[in-house]
């Protein structure tokens, strides 16, 4: 039993949340639901947990879904690298539901509550057999699963803002767009390997006379997982996704949902396209480099310019994927292991902002903008510390996660000499300054309106908040984990084969 | 010439609804509109998979134990099977946000939307009484 258990992890991860969901959607009770949504997060937070310790020697799991053989039948993957992004998207998961049980309850009429918590587990599940399937068609099936599922999310927020409904319909639209551009892709490639699995087209590839549909299909696959990493030009639709989202859904997207596409764009550089790597390099230095450095600088910017905390740190979001980006478009193992640490790293950070920004549109009862957080600090003291802490590890201080990322990316761009991007990831890092000081002044240095009411800091949304803050910290100061787990990661994924 | 083009004919409307569906995305503002140009998008691509898999001469893939019989590709058009699904699930979804957002703005002009989000938004969070209160 427990052998048959440990031999079907990689499935299990997959189908304990889609199975939980549809029971959530009818339970009557939202607790209860919500109690699912905890046991299937918490279930495949530990299993991750114990593939992420079973491939911790670059052991790499291959399991044939249904008994079929590779290349014919689907085929999950688990190696380092997978088991860690596994580890982090299962472990804010798990947080992010945590939180969600008060910011729920404030915010989804009770009514639908069996519904939004299918729905979420529904984008956890998908999200993990998107980073475990090494079948490139499934790999689409799942995209799906996990984007139709987080349009239902973002567009529960209506019941607080309607422009929820207008920012869920503009993602589903785009993301839809992108999805079949993936697929347009895949059909090229398979029209010159005759084969969808990833290992499989990657020992094919090279010998194959592709021509012209190479180029074709390996850009129309890039540009449609561009559209769903939200990576500049075509991050349009996360800001006003994020922003009016429900305060758990943004919670839960910011920290986990890019973070998939991201690690699918790396596999399609390194292990699809690992036998042409002429044209991976032409599309990394050339296109993706600069988008990324282009996205740190527009994200950056836009939140400056923006009065509404939630847009404010979803236009972050923008500009923090731009340097996962650019760390693993170094192809560098110093790179990709620096990608790999602020995947990590940044769904901690957001994680954590997020729940805080949650915190305080919970007691606030209003949309959380630089006027109505003014003097919050006191007013909320310890949601706002643990904010003040993210926000922190977010600038890069040292002693925090964020530091880790920095310093690991800028190693990495030094390694590969080019110091016009150094001075560029720089100066973004001195600029995101100025708009995490906006907030943080507004917040600690001038005083709470006159005849505000007291708010009530609720121990459902600051327990879970902390224990992001303190992971932040954590992983500032012991960093050796995630530092050596990323460079297992990057040494997989550049080891070539699927 | 013709020849080239008569053989390609398949791949040609392709690319025709391909721009079609594509354009009615980027430029039309209703979103109905939009939604319509969602699903010819969609369809060329289920059209581009078919026609991946047919072979010329071919016959629907079933064995029949005769060496010289030639088969077209099933794999695609299963995966187009698929996509079909996600395509509809998509159009559904899509549709469905446009009657809640025709309740709530009024409109499905994506003009008229966006003039309207500056103004109050529906609603406020439904947050207990008793702690608004205290």
């Amino acid at each position: 039993m427990g052998a048959a258990i440990l031999t079907n992890l990689p499935a299990l991860l997959v189908v304990v949340p889609l199975l939980l969901a549809p029971f959530s959607a009818v339970l009557p009770i939202a607790g209860l639901a919500w109690v699912l949504a905890l046991v299937g997060t918490g279930i495949s937070f530990l299993a991750a947990l114990m593939l992420q310790s079973v491939t911790e020697n670059g052991v790499r799991i291959s399991y044939h879904l249904g008994n079929w053989e590779p290349p014919w039948g689907i085929e999950f993957v688990v190696d380092s690298a997978s088991s860690l992004t596994l580890v982090v998207m299962s472990g804010l998961g798990f947080l992010a539901t945590l939180a969600a049980r008060r910011l729920v309850a404030i915010e989804i009429a009770d009514k639908d509550s069996g519904k939004f918590y299918a729905a979420w587990l529904l984008v956890i599940g998908g999200l993990f057999g998107l980073v475990m399937t090494a079948d490139a068609f499934n790999l689409f099936v799942f995209l799906e699963i996990s984007a139709l599922a987080s349009v239902i999310l973002i567009g529960m927020g209506a019941g607080t803002d309607r422009r929820a409904l207008v920012a869920g319909y503009h993602y589903l639209v785009i993301g839809a767009v992108g999805a079949t551009f993936y697929v347009i892709g895949v059909g090229f490639i398979y029209a010159i390997t005759g084969t969808l699995n990833m290992g499989d087209m990657a020992s094919r590839l090279p010998d194959a006379a592709g021509g012209a549909a190479l180029y074709v299909g390996f850009g129309f696959m890039v540009v449609g997982m561009l559209v769903k990493a939200a990576i500049f030009p075509v991050h349009i639709w996360l800001p006003a996704a994020y922003g009016y989202a429900p305060s758990a859904v943004s919670t839960l997207l910011a920290a986990i949902a890019t973070k998939a596409a991201l690690y699918v764009l790396a596999r399609i550089f390194f292990t699809i396209f690992a036998g042409t790597p002429e044209i991976v390099d032409i599309a990394l230095s050339n296109i993706i480099v600069p988008l990324a450095v282009g996205g740190i600088f527009v994200g950056t910017i836009m939140a400056i310019y923006e009065a509404d905390i939630k847009k404010m740190f979803a236009h972050s979001s923008v500009a923090q994927i731009g340097y996962i980006a650019l760390g693993l478009a170094l192809a560098t193992p110093a790179g990709i292991s620096a990608g790999f640490i602020h995947i990590g790293n940044h769904a901690l950070i957001k994680g954590g902002i997020f729940m805080a920004i949650g915190g305080f549109v919970a007691a606030l009862g209003a949309r959380a903008s630089l006027e109505t957080i003014t003097g919050i600090g006191r007013r909320m003291p310890i949601t706002a510390t643990a904010f003040l802490i993210c926000g922190l590890s977010l600038a890069g201080l040292p002693l925090t996660a964020g530091f880790i990322s920095k310093l690991y990316l800028v190693r990495a761009i030094l390694e590969t000499d080019s110091y016009v991007i150094l001075a560029l990831v720089l100066i973004s890092s001195a600029l995101s300054v100025v708009y995490l000081w906006k907030v943080m002044e507004v917040m600690w240095m001038q005083p709470a309106p006159a005849r505000s009411p007291k708010l009530v800091e609720n121990p459902a949304i600051y327990l879970p908040l902390w224990m992001v803050a303190l992971g932040n910290i954590w992983f500032g100061i012991d960093a050796g984990w995630i530092v050596g787990a990323a460079r297992l990661a990057a040494t997989a994924l550049l080891g070539g084969g699927a | 010439m013709i020849e080239q083009l008569a053989g390609s004919w398949n791949y040609i409307i392709v690319v025709i609804l391909m721009m079609t569906g594509l354009f009615m995305v980027i430029a039309r503002a209703n979103l109905v509109k939009k939604m319509i140009g969602l699903s010819i998008f969609q369809t060329s691509v289920f059209i581009f998979y078919i026609s991946l898999g047919k072979m010329a001469g071919g016959t629907a893939p079933i064995l029949d134990g005769n060496p010289d019989t030639l088969y077209s590709n099933p794999l695609p058009h299963v995966l187009i099977l698929t996509a079909i699904v996600v395509g509809v699930a998509t159009t559904a979804l899509g549709l469905a946000l446009i009657l809640r957002i025709n309740e709530a703005f009024g409109s499905v002009e994506e003009d008229e939307i966006i003039a309207a989000k500056a103004s109050q938004s529906l609603a406020r969070p439904k947050r207990p009484t008793s702690e608004a209160a205290e």
